[in-house]
């Protein structure tokens, strides 16, 4: 046991930092906001190619890092602290996530070099419930045909749906228990993208139709790719890490609505003095502290469990209790301190020009992605009671 | 950051779930988990036995160094040893004020002759200890300590005045106090830190009633009461420093073991919760998975707050400022679970052990937010030192 950070560990945080200060600033962020894409390309451009963020996960075989769950929450607090628009979660905490967990060995051949190497963009539906992925895949119906199959439904809230290149659809097969997982490519016919036009603008998402798509076996782009060995706990593990990936974004948002408060009330004098000396406003700040910190230490802890092994039927179950009992944590955590800074900051906090309004709008959007916190803590209790 | 076991540690793991295994049993059966907060008042006697017990073990003092007597365990394997206590039901331990709190700071501030006088009886379990820092007009504003001492012409010091809620006094052989030695002087100036032992004329110990019913505090009145010539701890008026040091003591690795203890609390929730048809409830089952994952990210609190820092050395820093607010407001929102749960049954006063338990839980975590730290005052120390913000106005010393 120890949670101190590796040195290698600690050099990607800081790095993240430093990139992420520079380039996602509160205008960037605002200006990438209002791109039909919803991120700038460029940013993407250097955080894959410089950086090397996509291949942090991926298996060092596939051509990645070969590193894993506590590298890429260090990475998405601070993507989540400065608001990142980038098509990181979709394309590398979710879809590479899941086609890791899930996918057959020639599908994570094909498709995680590409991941890794930033050339390639995929997406997936965000549930919102705390299924693991079986309520996105009940949108969908998967029907064979003589050469493949033909997929029939409509997937909402899929993120960066307009700029990626493939999509995760996870679909039910007639006679099948568990749900299967087809890759497609976006701009196949019978796929339909429509953005939705939501209040938190810094993660764009979309509402796409399927009608009769076809996914052939054996075709370059579009095919079936669940591995049968593989794909029950597969996909309770993808589901979980998937949460974490988004807790630790949560808790970045958190940590700097509070860092905006305790700015922010250090400079502001009411009263003949800063109004951060009030003790009511004092204990608020120290309050969110400590959530954040708890939140922190839930988030590193359940990496490090990921991290740990256990990957078979009983670790994954016990990772994804611990996963969503943090996304439910995170959810609550973030948007409790976007309120508090909202009225911690007096009128400047209602406006649209400071930054609190952001991180407000985005904690109430992830509040139901991948699970409200009350369906996420009655799926706990199921497992505590019965 | 990981959280697996080397094959040494877990055989250490092991080792320690056998001792306890073998040895918790017999007549000491009686105390699996008693004598915790809350149940101070189980059987005592016997409790100081099972001291003598775990010292015959080797199991006091596990951290200290092994040149004052302790095991010199690593942090790691503190934990463990702290975690397989309270897994087996360890009671909880009449000596960890002498083994928490003076012990170690007697290793930092004390004398040669000091060290060898007082470390080996709380090693080997036959001196206990109390705590006298409270006064009636000294809580939060500990500082305002109006106790006085000075010093007789043989060298020996004298203490006149009274200390308040002082936890087992009754059942302790010794004090550690501040008194003000400075006449006049103000604040956390002039303070000296003196050790007495409490069976001496001088001295008068009532117990106060608490809200649960038990006893577990006393008022402890000195009336010219005598510590030895050598039983100051440090300098005359440079008490503070001493007293100080030993705080920053309370918060550290024996509460890890607690987080066992209310793991094992939480599932007589969750069993009260299954017998009495409560867990049916949507709302009581979400603050049973809330409870649950409260105490997961308590868990890895302690560990993050134990682990080596970036710089090396303990992060004792800013994580360490969270942790007491935070494992005490859980067990203090268990507490009313718990007599949720219960239902009216709660209210009936009972020696049923699957309830007795509970309402005990419920009465002494209202004093987790009081004790060692009110809510408001931990608030204020993380406002200022973890966030940097103003201080509160404070009287000119
Ligand atoms: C079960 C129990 C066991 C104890 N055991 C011991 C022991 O063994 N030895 C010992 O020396 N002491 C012991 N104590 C005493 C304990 O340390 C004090 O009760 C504690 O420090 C609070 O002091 P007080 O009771 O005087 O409350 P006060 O300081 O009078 O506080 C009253 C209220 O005012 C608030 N308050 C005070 N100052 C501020 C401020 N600056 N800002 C905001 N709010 C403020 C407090 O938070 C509290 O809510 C024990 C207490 C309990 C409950």
């Amino acid at each position: 046991m120890n949670f101190a950070l590796t040195e290698d560990q600690v050099l990607i945080r800081d790095a993240a930092e430093s990139f992420l200060a520079d380039v996602s600033t509160s205008e960037a962020v605002r200006a990438a906001a209002g791109h039909p894409y919803g991120y700038d390309v460029e940013v993407w451009q250097r955080l894959s190619a410089e950086l090397g963020w996509c291949s942090i996960a991926v298996p060092e075989a596939l051509g990645g890092m070969g590193l894993g769950a506590p590298e890429l929450v260090l990475i998405q607090e601070q993507a989540g602290r400065h608001l990142l628009c980038a098509p990181f979660f979709s394309t590398v905490c979710l879809a590479a996530n899941l086609i890791d967990a899930c996918a057959t060995a020639a599908a994570r051949e094909r498709l995680l070099p590409a991941i890794a190497g930033g050339e390639l963009r995929v997406t997936v539906g965000l549930g919102s419930s705390a299924e693991d992925w079986t309520d996105v895949a009940a949108a969908v119906r998967a029907h064979r045909t003589a050469d493949g199959w033909v997929l029939d439904g409509c997937i909402e809230r899929v993120p960066d749906g307009v700029s990626a290149d493939r999509l995760l659809v996870w679909a039910q097969v007639d006679g099948e228990s568990e749900p299967a997982l087809f890759v497609v490519n976006l701009d196949a016919p019978g796929i339909e993208v429509a953005a939705l036009q939501t209040w938190d603008a810094t993660r764009h998402l979309s509402r796409i139709a399927l009608r009769g798509v076809s996914a052939v076996v054996g075709a370059d782009a579009s095919m079936r790719i669940d591995d049968p060995q593989r794909v029950a706990t597969g996909r309770v593990r993808s589901a979980a890490l998937a949460r974490l990936y988004l807790a630790a974004e949560l808790l970045g948002h958190a940590q700097q609505c509070l860092d905006l408060t305790v700015a922010y009330t250090a400079e502001r004098k009411q009263f003949g003095r800063p109004v951060g000396g009030f003790q009511a406003v004092k204990h608020r700040c120290a309050e969110m502290m400590v959530r954040i910190e708890s939140l922190r230490s839930g988030v590193y802890g359940a990496s490090a469990r990921a991290a740990s092994g256990a990957d078979g039927a009983q670790g994954s179950a016990e990772l994804a209790r611990e996963c969503a009992m943090i996304k439910a944590l995170a959810a609550q955590t973030a948007f409790y301190c976007a309120q508090e800074a909202i009225q911690l900051h007096g009128g400047v906090g209602f406006t649209w020009e400071y930054d609190p309004q952001l991180y407000f709008k985005r904690a109430q959007a992830a509040h139901h992605w991948l699970g409200t916190p009350e369906m996420l803590r009655a799926r706990v209790a199921d497992a505590l009671l019965n | 950051m990981r959280l697996d076991e080397t094959p040494e540690d877990q055989a250490f793991r092991a080792e320690v779930a056998q001792w306890m295994q073998e040895h918790l049993n017999g007549r000491f059966a009686a105390l699996k988990h008693r004598g915790g907060p809350g149940d101070e008042e189980a059987d005592p006697a016997l409790r100081k036995d099972w001291e003598r017990e775990l010292a015959a073990g080797g199991w006091t003092c596990v951290g200290w160094p092994q040149s004052c007597g302790g095991r010199g365990l690593s942090i790691e394997r503190q934990v463990i040893f702290h975690e397989e206590y309270a897994r087996a039901g360890g009671p909880g331990r009449m000596g960890h004020i002498g083994e928490g709190l003076i012990g170690p700071a007697l290793i930092e501030f004390g004398s040669p002759a000091q060290k060898q006088r007082f470390l080996p009886r709380i090693v080997d379990g036959t001196e206990f200890w109390a705590q006298g820092y409270s006064e009636p007009g000294a809580g939060s504003d500990l500082a305002n300590v109006q106790t006085r001492c000075w010093q007789e012409p043989d060298g020996s010091w004298r203490v006149q005045g009274q200390k308040i809620w002082t936890s087992l006094a009754h059942e302790s052989d010794w004090i550690f106090v501040i008194a003000r030695s400075e006449p006049g002087s103000k604040g956390s100036k002039g303070l000296s830190f003196l050790l007495l032992k409490l069976d001496q004329p001088g001295i008068e110990i009532r117990p106060i009633r608490q809200l649960g019913g038990g006893s577990e505090f006393n008022e402890v009145f000195f009336d010219g009461a005598v510590a030895e010539a050598d039983h100051i701890v440090g300098a005359p008026g440079e008490g503070w420093k001493v007293a100080m040091g030993l705080l920053q003591i309370e918060r550290g690795v024996s509460t890890l073991g607690q987080q066992m203890h209310f793991a094992y609390e939480l599932d007589l929730v969750i069993q009260a919760a299954r017998r009495s048809g409560r867990g049916d409830d949507p709302a009581i089952r979400a603050r049973i998975a809330e409870a649950w994952g409260g105490l997961q990210v308590m868990r890895y609190n302690a560990l993050r707050m134990l682990s080596p820092s970036e710089g090396g050395g303990l992060q004792l820093g800013r994580e360490a400022l969270i942790y007491k607010y935070y494992w005490s407001n859980w067990h203090r929102d268990l507490g009313k679970l718990a007599m949720d749960v219960l239902g009216p049954d709660a209210d009936v006063i009972s020696d049923d052990p699957a309830i007795r338990p509970l309402q005990q839980l419920f009465f002494f975590s209202r004093a987790d937010t009081i004790y060692a730290g009110t809510n408001e005052i931990q608030l204020n120390i993380i406002a200022e030192r973890g966030l940097g913000m103003p201080r509160e106005p404070r009287p000119a010393a």
